[in-house]
């Protein structure tokens, strides 16, 4: 059974604070209309990803260590990004392999801790959010939701149930982005030509969106779309769940 | 690009002209494709398919934290097959044993099946060096050979030559006639490998698999080459990596189903030959069998206890085939022997991290390498364990066109985002900044590298008017 006023902490990512707010906005208005109460820590920054991405593990560790802290009277803690809740589910007790109090304290924060299409099928138990966007959409995986996380069928459930939604599923839809956090700028060409060919793989299955749950693909691809003029849009599924056309 | 030298340092450059090079990226798209989906169907038909890769992940990780014993087990049992065992640490040792076995048959040619560990050493310079023909007798390995290339994958070494090029190489050195059927080019290739085979003294195989309680090596094919090659001539040289060792005979049974599938999405390939000693009387094979148990590297990597993972793999090539960023950029990009995600992996410990340090930097982490990997080696985690290690040498100089170091602009990142009225403030200032350069919530062109590297491609969305934390406090 979904709990019945469960209490949500938003963990709303440095990307979503900074370049989507309206994503955080979308995501309070759909977890509001299922009679969630949310509230916001602004102590929240960053999880570290960029860091221990690039293999700076002691800084990771150092902001990694106060996302501990600031979640830790939580009931629930949703963050509308895949990649966000992966550093802490599953990288956290890594960086904190050394230490057993810390690393037990991630462990703990990493079972309260949901993606957002992940806390509203599997804690919140629902699928129609009541959202209704009569175009047609395709999903793009982002590999941290995928294989970190494995969480597959949840957003497509979300999508199959909002009224109107026309779903198509792209050709070699679990190809990665190109986007990969830092990798992005390391090797920008490799990564512009992997975005590429997902752009290509969306605009031949007819979708007008590009939807997928995290900003940092969306950010990439939308950064593509816009410098070539290509004719498909990138939404973040929590903006698509909130819409009611 | 050498064929000799480590090239791991241009990766950048590399990658860059082989996405500009229309041709290869057809040859190396439609290549890795076409193995990913028969990988796919291969499985298929396998029932428990997940159950037989946990079985080789656990079978090899026993092997690798018992090296010591199963090592000298193997040995044990090819000497007492009546093989002869040569320990070799390092490179230089595999080759100069090489020679010595060579001049000792008296020959000037061997004739080489496909062997990475050999590609790995530079065996074939070293005895070109010393007056020594070394001749492929895979057709892929002949065809980067003639092409005076590396391998470009490591169960499909001239993946990315169309039968054009085959073709173009076959003219120019078999003067063969012009043609770009498949069966014609194999049979010029047959041809001027039979007269080899025919005539050589000592033929050269690497392994598969070297099973430790019965001494027997095990080599898997299509070609029928690596037969004639181990068979034919007087002499068997075989050079193994420490980590090919797999416990009991009976084990083949679970490597033999996810090696061929894995690989080439085959049931089983053409050729299995088991090797266990050489010649019996009244049987035919080679009078001589070399074994080389090579180490070059790998003890190194046993001591890295996250790293000894990577010594797990079989050599199947799936994950290159998986790996978006080998489709993009190809085998060479790699500057070494080894490609793709296992490339970046095994190429860092075996050179060294401080000449490979951007191998590890070259994947998005995406996970699909091991998502195909038959003994399920958890390769984007080593790929950071390596990044993090990489952190920890000397910094590299800092780019042309950096305000600060790559290390700097970190421990600046740490500071401001552990300290919220700082991470606030920065972010005002950084919207006042970012007027000179956004338009219509777009920039165009970022003016400081690393950022820089992003807009050379695509555009950067410029920070939202009002952050959430702002928006929050009215929603």
């Amino acid at each position: 059974m979904a709990p019945s006023r469960p209490r949500v902490s938003l963990f709303i990512t440095c990307l979503g604070d900074q370049f989507f707010p309206e994503v955080g906005e979308a995501a309070v208005k759909v977890l509001r209309r299922l009679g969630v109460e949310v509230t916001f820590n602004p102590a929240q920054t960053c999880c570290g990803q960029p860091a221990f991405n690039t293999g700076y593990r002691q800084e990771a560790r150092a902001v990694a260590r106060r996302v501990l802290d600031i979640f830790e009277d939580a009931e629930y803690i949703v963050a509308p990004s895949g990649s966000c809740t992966t550093m802490v589910r599953v990288f956290y007790p890594e960086l904190f392999s050394d230490d057993p109090a810390l690393e037990a304290k991630a462990k703990k924060l990493g079972e309260r801790l949901f993606e957002f299409s992940e806390f509203l099928v599997k804690v919140m138990k629902v699928t129609d959010v009541g959202a209704s966007f009569p175009h047609r959409v395709t999903y793009h995986d982002s590999c941290h939701l995928l294989r970190e996380l494995k969480i597959e069928s949840e957003p497509r459930a979300l999508l199959h149930a909002v009224r109107g939604l026309d779903m198509v599923e792209m050709q070699d839809f679990k190809l990665c982005c190109g986007f990969g956090g830092t990798f992005s700028v390391k090797f920008p060409e490799v990564s512009v030509a992997m975005g590429e060919d997902k752009l290509q793989a969306a605009i031949q299955s007819g979708a007008e969106y590009l939807v997928a749950n995290d900003s940092g693909c969306l950010m990439h691809l939308a950064g593509l779309i816009h410098r070539k003029s290509l004719p498909v849009r990138t939404l973040h599924l929590a903006e698509l769940l909130a819409a009611q056309e | 690009m050498s064929v000799h030298g480590i090239d791991t340092g241009k990766i950048h450059e590399a990658s860059a002209s082989v996405l500009r090079d229309a041709h290869l990226q057809d040859a190396y798209k439609s290549s890795t494709l076409r193995l990913y989906t028969e990988r796919l169907h291969a499985i298929e038909s396998v029932p428990g398919f997940e159950r037989l890769r946990q079985r080789g992940r656990a079978l090899k990780r026993e092997v690798i934290e018992h090296l010591d014993e199963y090592a000298s087990q193997f040995a044990d049992g090819v000497e007492h097959n009546g093989g002869k065992v040569h320990w070799a640490l390092t490179g230089e040792e595999v080759c100069s044993i090489v020679l010595k076995i060579v001049k000792d048959a008296d020959a000037t040619e061997v004739v080489k099946a496909k062997t990475m560990v050999g590609e790995e050493v530079g065996l074939n310079h070293y005895l070109e060096s010393a007056g020594i023909r070394g001749i492929e007798s895979d057709l892929g390995e002949l065809i980067v050979q003639l092409a005076d290339e590396r391998p470009a994958h490591i169960v499909a070494p001239a993946i990315h030559k169309t039968r054009q090029d085959v073709s173009n190489l076959f003219v120019k050195h078999f003067q063969s006639e012009k043609t770009e059927e498949p069966e014609r080019l194999t049979a010029i290739a047959r041809r001027a490998l039979r007269e080899c085979f025919a005539r050589a003294r000592v033929g050269l195989s690497g392994a598969n698999f070297a099973v430790a309680e019965t001494g027997s090596i095990v080599l898997v094919e299509n070609e029928g080459n690596i037969r004639f090659s181990t068979t034919a001539p007087r002499v068997h040289i075989a050079l193994i990596g420490v980590e090919k060792i797999i416990p009991r005979f009976e084990d083949l049974a679970v490597f033999l189903r996810l090696l061929p599938r894995s690989g080439t999405g085959q049931k089983l390939t053409a050729y299995t030959s088991i090797l266990t000693g050489p010649r019996r009387s009244g049987e035919d094979g080679p009078e001589e069998m070399h074994v080389l148990l090579i180490d070059n590297g790998r003890v190194e990597m046993l001591a890295d206890e996250k790293m000894r993972e990577a010594l797990y793999c079989i050599r199947c090539g799936a994950c290159l085939n998986a790996c978006p960023v080998y489709r993009k950029i190809g085998g060479h990009a790699y500057g070494w022997v080894y490609s793709g995600p296992i490339g970046a992996l095994v190429t860092p410990s075996l050179v060294g991290l401080g000449t490979a340090r951007e191998l590890p930097f070259a994947s998005s982490l995406c996970g699909a390498c091991r998502e195909v990997c038959p003994v399920q080696i958890n390769i984007p985690d080593l790929l950071l364990h390596l990044r993090g290690k990489s952190q920890d040498l000397p910094p590299v100089a800092k780019p042309a066109g950096a305000p600060v170091s790559e290390r700097g602009s970190m421990r600046f990142w740490a500071f401001v985002m552990l300290r919220p009225w700082l991470y606030s403030f920065g972010s005002s200032l950084a919207r006042l900044g970012q007027r000179l350069y956004a338009r219509n919530q777009w920039i165009r062109k970022l003016p400081v590298y690393p950022a820089s590297q992003w807009t050379d491609g695509r555009d950067f969305p410029a920070l939202a008017k009002r952050t959430f934390r702002k928006r929050w406090k009215h929603l």
